[in-house]
Formats: C-alpha cells, sequence, structure tokens
C-alpha cells in the first residue's frame, strides 16, 4: 500500500494540536470514503494533473472495490473478491494515492479545514472530497437486532450473507427494490425458499413503471417466489435468532434468515459537522462543489441540480459515482467540468437484464414496445410529450437508442414510436 | 499465464501475462491499460470496455451472443471485429491474443 511506502508530509505533535501548513507545502487533497466515487475522483484529479498529495481514508478495510456483484455473483460464489477491486493496489501507489483503510473520518472543520479521525488524528486539508456513500436504511421494530437479520452493502454484508445461501430454509426478504429482488434471484438460484414482502402494491414501485412491475413480480413468481405486496412488516420473532417474520396482518412467516432491502439514507453526518448545506444528501452545483468552495461531494450521498430534469436528483447508482467524480476530480485539480450526464442504470436478475436510461417519476404516459412474455421488451416514459426515461428488458438497443434521445432532448414521435413495425434504429438521427 | 497485447489507439503496446478464467476486460484493468474503462465492472451493461481482435485470433476468440452483439452496435465505432472484453474468458488457447482498442469508449 502507498501509506507504507512514504512517510507523511507532516505530522501531529504528541498534543494532538496541528501543525500550520505554510504556503511552501504541496497541496493536499483528502477524500473521504473509498468507493466507485471515490477511486474514480483520485484517478480524475491525476488525469487533470493535480501534483499534490491526495488522502483517501476508507472506513472498510477493503480497496476500492465494485458493490454490484455483492447481490449477485459474489454472493452466489462465483466470483471471489479480488475480481471486485477497482484497481489493483499498485495503481494507487503508481497514481500516488495514499490510501488509508480502516479509518473513519469523525468531523470536518471547515473554517480550519481539518479532518478528525476516529485514530485521533487531524489532518489539514486544501481541498476534500466527500464520497461518504449512502449505507442501508435500517429497521428499528421488534426483533430487528436478532441475529440472521441482514443487510447487504459490503464485501462483509455478503459474506456474512452467503453462508444462508447454501443452507436450507426459507429467507424473507423485506423490500422489494432492486436489492431485494437481486438476493431473491441469487437465493432461488442457490435452491432457498424466498418470500418477499413489499408494502407497496407492487414491485421498484420507486422506480419504475407499472409495466416493469408487472414484469418482474411474474418473473419473481414464476421462479418459485413466495411475493406478497401490500404486506407491511410489523416484527420479527426468535429467540436470540429470527425464526418467523410476522406481518401486521398477523401472519407469521417462518424462516431462518432475513435480508432487509429497504432504502439507503446519504450518509451526511460529516456534512453536518462541516455545515454544509444540505438537499436530499449534501448539496452540490453541477460542479460537483458543495456549499464550501473548498469542498466537492460525489456518488450516492450528493444531490445534484439536473440540467436534463432542471430539478435537484440524487442517484445511487455505479454510472452516477463515476461520472459525478469524475467532475469533483477534474474540478479539485483546478479544471472548470461540469456535472450533465444522462442518469442510468442496471440490474440482472436470473436470466434478465434491465437497463435503465433517466428518471421516470413524474411521467404521465407510457410506450411499450416489445413483448413483456418474450422477456424482450422497453417502457419509454413521457412527460407532456418529452422523453423522460427507458426501461429496457433484454433490449440493449433500445437502451442505447434511448440514451442518446435523452441526452439530447430530441423529439420523438410517440405514434411512430407505438407501432411495432417502426424500426428502433430510424430513430437514430 | 496466456499472453495478451492490447495495442492502444496510439500505437502503444502492452504485453500482459493474464490469469486463465477472468476476463481480457479484467486482465486490462488489473494491468493498467489505458483506453479500457469497463464503468459496469463486467456486467455486458455499458459497452466501456470495447476491443478490436486482431483477424487472426477471430475464430478463436470467437462471435458476440445477442446481447452484446445488441450493445456494440452502438459503441463508438463499431467494426466487423468488434467485442466487449468483459466477454471474453482468458484461456490457454488465447495465449498471443492481440486486441486493439478504439480511439474512445462509450
Amino acid at each position: 500500500m502507498a501509506r507504507r511506502a512514504r512517510a507523511p508530509l507532516y505530522r501531529i505533535d504528541r498534543q494532538g494540536a496541528v501543525g500550520q501548513r505554510s504556503a511552501l507545502m504541496t497541496e493536499r487533497a483528502i477524500i473521504i470514503g473509498a468507493g466507485q466515487a471515490a477511486a474514480q475522483a483520485a484517478q480524475s484529479m491525476r488525469q487533470a494533473g493535480f501534483d499534490g498529495d491526495i488522502v483517501m481514508l476508507g472506513e472498510e478495510r477493503e480497496l476500492p472495490y465494485q458493490r454490484p456483484p455483492l447481490s449477485k455473483a459474489y454472493l452466489q460464489g462465483e466470483l471471489d473478491a479480488q475480481r471486485l477491486y477497482l484497481r489493483p493496489a499498485a495503481f494507487y501507489e503508481q497514481q500516488r494515492v495514499d490510501i488509508r483503510l480502516g479509518v473513519r473520518a469523525t468531523a470536518v472543520d471547515a473554517a480550519a479545514r481539518t479532518v478528525t479521525t476516529d485514530a485521533g488524528e487531524t489532518l489539514s486539508y486544501d481541498k476534500l472530497l466527500l464520497a461518504t456513500g449512502a449505507p442501508p436504511r435500517r429497521l428499528n421494530c421488534d426483533g430487528a437486532d436478532l441475529e440472521g437479520v441482514y443487510y447487504l452493502r459490503s464485501i462483509a454484508d455478503s459474506d456474512a450473507l452467503r453462508p444462508v445461501l447454501s443452507a436450507n430454509g426459507r429467507i424473507v426478504i423485506v423490500g422489494a427494490g432492486y436489492i431485494g429482488l437481486e438476493v431473491a434471484a441469487s437465493a432461488r438460484k442457490a435452491g432457498l425458499d424466498v418470500t418477499i414482502l413489499e408494502m407497496a402494491d407492487r414491485v421498484l414501485a420507486r422506480v419504475a413503471g407499472r409495466d416493469i412491475s408487472e414484469f418482474y413480480e411474474k418473473l419473481h413468481r414464476d421462479h418459485g417466489v413466495d411475493l406478497r405486496l401490500d404486506a407491511a412488516l410489523d416484527h420479527f420473532e426468535g429467540a436470540g435468532a429470527v425464526r418467523a417474520a410476522v406481518l401486521k396482518s398477523g401472519e407469521k412467516i417462518a424462516c431462518s434468515a432475513v435480508l432487509v432491502g429497504v432504502g439507503a439514507a446519504p450518509a451526511t453526518m460529516l456534512a453536518e459537522t462541516a455545515d454544509l448545506r444540505l438537499a436530499n444528501g449534501v448539496w452540490t452545483d453541477d460542479h460537483a462543489q458543495t456549499s464550501d468552495p473548498a469542498i466537492w461531494a460525489a456518488g450516492d450521498c450528493a444531490s445534484h441540480p439536473s440540467p436534463i430534469y432542471e430539478r435537484r436528483l440524487r442517484l445511487e447508482s455505479v454510472p452516477n459515482a463515476i461520472e459525478q467524480a469524475k467532475v469533483a476530480g477534474v474540478n479539485m485539480a483546478g479544471g472548470n467540468a461540469v456535472y450533465d450526464a444522462v442518469p442510468w442504470f442496471w440490474s440482472d436478475q436470473y436470466d434478465v437484464k434491465l437497463q435503465t436510461v433517466g428518471v421516470s417519476e413524474g411521467a404521465d404516459e407510457t410506450v411499450v414496445r416489445g413483448d413483456p412474455d418474450a422477456k424482450k421488451f422497453s417502457v419509454w416514459y413521457f412527460q407532456r410529450g418529452r422523453l423522460l426515461a427507458v426501461d429496457a428488458v433484454n433490449d440493449p438497443a433500445a437502451f442505447a437508442i434511448s440514451k442518446r434521445h435523452i441526452a439530447g432532448k430530441t423529439e420523438i414521435d410517440r405514434a411512430r414510436l407505438a407501432d411495432p413495425d417502426t424500426d428502433l434504429k430510424s430513430f437514430i438521427s | 499465464m496466456p499472453k495478451i497485447t492490447y495495442i492502444e489507439h496510439t500505437g502503444k503496446e502492452h504485453v500482459v501475462e493474464a490469469e486463465t478464467g477472468v476476463s481480457v476486460m479484467e486482465a486490462a484493468v488489473k494491468n493498467m491499460i489505458p483506453g479500457i474503462d469497463a464503468d459496469c465492472g463486467g456486467a455486458c451493461a455499458c459497452a466501456t470496455c470495447h476491443v478490436y481482435v486482431d483477424a487472426a485470433w477471430a475464430d478463436k476468440v470467437g462471435k458476440p451472443e445477442a446481447m452484446e452483439e445488441s450493445m456494440l452496435d452502438f459503441a463508438y465505432e463499431p467494426k466487423e471485429n468488434s467485442r466487449l472484453s468483459c466477454q471474453i474468458t482468458v484461456r490457454a488457447e488465447l495465449d498471443g491474443l492481440v486486441v486493439r482498442l478504439p480511439e474512445f469508449q462509450g
């Protein structure tokens, strides 16, 4: 690791006081977080010519890694941990990124430009990036602390859940969002019985339209998932370990494990200590800069103004982490990049790949192309005639074509789009 | 371990020893080859690990499956010998494989 090879440029004295940094000292950027956005920002800063020190603080004892496989190939034991890492350790050495793992930042003093860590250190910065992510929302019902109630965000979480998949029994999955549905698919593949509890009247209710919800409901039921909609969890039962989930209706579902996937909350604690502006996460402008000119934010923790949607968005996705971190990295290096990338996302469940472009919230009309029964179709979401988003199921052409249209805000003839005889490629201008 | 040669758009060559079982994309990332972004990490979802397979290797590497082919249609400057490197698994008979990188990804 880079840290061992290089002595810190300045030290804190025994009393913990921070040494004053003189103007002659090398500029220092601190990145808090060591996930996808953190790794990308470090790389982009170097590419944009930042020559100062880069210190990355990661709470987990892992080099930056990919999270998407944690609910899929890695959880299923098909991918070893080495293949999750975004870059080899040598990359960070080569790029002179001083990665400090197992270190939690506890406070940011924006006036003094310092970060305090749980190791008792106080580190000065000239530029700071918050890439703190969005940890899972936790349940606080009775029995929520029982053994066998799992969440999924980290390698450690996936490692803890994996043995459940190879044992017999039933897993109850709370929440039919992407994490819940992907774990359900992995668990069914492993032969486990699966019950999904969803409070809403459909799956993926917050992120997709009804056509997509219905498709995924059928897909999971066809694979043997016991999917309960309008099902509210009351509490868990068990002595030490969870043994049953009890619904508000009084029904009791025996289980050997529970996976909770009820969304994530942006990690804003450090932004709060720095008195930064918040807006559903850490507020950033279109340059990924926070309300403090020396602090940037990127990834799941940050909200940004979207020029495409003309409102503020906070996205929890790999592409958002990458693109926003590129902008932050370039700007931290003194550049002037603007974040205006088209949001996109993907999810793999069973033999089905969903690729989403844009954000469908607010749609007032949809056009469906293709055949859900053939597991190849796309749903095009419009608002007042303007294309907002597309969900493409096993249909990369719809994904790629719509991405260009949403980026360019170009008009699409809905009647022609709805006509099955129209070749989608005719929409490429 | 099989040797793979990656040739950047500029003509710069990188020869790496790749473990069998990983993808040609992963071998590139692990060896810090510039020009392969692999944003989605190998899920065949983003088309940012696009390569051109050297003609001599086309048969051994094989053709893309339907999903990959469809993604490639919309990659930057797709050609007959285009592949997504995340979908090519390194195996012994690919020892010596040569792939060229496009000017841009995505």
